[in-house]
């Protein structure tokens, strides 16, 4: 076997080992304290956010206008109608400003 | 027989919910699936360990970076705790996730925790804020199409990757924010959702800065679950008002 080949399946069994890790860790617990659950809860808001702040600091106007309108549709359309709106400004946006 | 083909078709009915869900995600990530594929040979894996690493690890950030760091010749071991490092923010989701697939049969949790990306867990979870159930049918339908596109996109990017036109006109770098911003978005009327919010952007911004990728994700997303689990419990919903 290749060292890509051992590469590959230690990245996909130290992945694993991450999407299984959590609840692994917090299942040993019977009860949930409060704080705790009240961290988990928190935990789609706090992740999700990393993924997008440092993008939207080094962002320009196109990229901007798209957020925007995406939050804008976000207020009242579903995920889909809100991602096409925002990817839909971001494509005619960027033929204007680069 | 009756009540077979009724909850056949429940079960029909909530494996095609899921896959309406996972229709964005499809579209969003399928550049990304090609540009992998792309770069992938382009730093002399081969098309079948392009393909594998799709279908093996799944998790699109994890394998560019493991892929850059494969081009520039950087030690195994160290490949594979960059993406340990870019995966770590799973653990989180997975902790989390937990509450809600504890149900399912072991073997349906092992597969449902295979597939645990940001969409997945995102969508799961607003799911069961609502009120209904995560089935694992549902959870599957939700899941499998994504996988399905992502591993065949992988193995196309690195086949035809040569032929990709201009990324930047067609806005491709920036889809995931825009679907990642839409996804927080969706959590809004949670308690504590700005504070969390705040403190997440604030502090992987700084770590972006200072420490640097893949760490911002990880120390930004423990700075919003800090602030969660320091306040009272019941600023979050969380047990009766004092």
């Amino acid at each position: 076997m290749s060292t890509t080949f051992w590469i590959i399946l230690a990245g996909a069994i130290a992945t694993y080992l991450t999407r299984i890790g959590g609840h692994l860790v917090i299942s040993r617990f019977e009860n949930i304290h409060p704080r705790v659950e009240a961290g988990l809860n928190a935990v789609p808001a706090a992740v999700l956010t990393t993924l997008v702040a440092p993008a939207v600091l080094g962002a320009g106007p196109a990229e901007w206008a798209a957020l925007i309108v995406t939050a804008l549709v976000s207020l009242r359309g579903g995920l889909m109608a809100m991602f096409l709106a925002g990817a839909a400004v971001l494509i005619i946006a960027r033929q204007f400003v680069g | 027989m009756a009540a077979e083909a009724i909850s056949e078709s429940r079960a029909g009915g909530d494996f095609w919910d899921g896959v309406r869900l996972s229709m964005p995600v499809v579209v969003a990530s399928a550049p990304f699936a090609i540009l992998f594929g792309a770069i992938a040979v382009d730093n002399g894996f081969s098309v079948l360990e392009a393909f594998l690493m799709s279908a093996m690890i799944y998790g699109g950030a994890s394998q560019m970076v493991g892929i850059e760091l494969f081009g520039q010749h950087v030690a195994p071991w160290l490949i594979v705790l960059s993406i340990f490092a870019v995966n770590f923010r799973h653990v989180l989701y997975s902790a989390g996730i937990g509450r809600r697939i504890a149900h399912w049969p072991l073997l349906q949790q092992a597969a449902g925790y295979f597939i645990l990306t940001d969409p997945q867990f995102a969508v799961a979870e607003a799911r069961a804020v609502s009120g209904k159930p995560v089935g694992f049918v549902w959870y599957l339908g939700l899941g499998l199409p994504v996988y399905v596109f992502w591993v065949i996109e992988s193995g196309l990017g690195a086949v035809f990757g040569k032929m990709i036109p201009d990324t930047h006109a067609l806005g491709i770098d920036f889809l995931l924010p825009i679907y990642f911003l839409g996804l927080v978005l969706g959590f809004r009327k949670r308690p504590l959702w700005l504070p969390v919010v705040a403190a997440s952007a604030a502090a992987s911004i700084i770590a972006y800065r200072t420490v640097g990728s893949p760490w911002h994700v990880s120390i930004g997303a423990l700075a919003g679950v800090l602030l969660a689990v320091i306040l009272p419990p019941h600023h979050s919903g969380i047990g009766e008002r004092p």
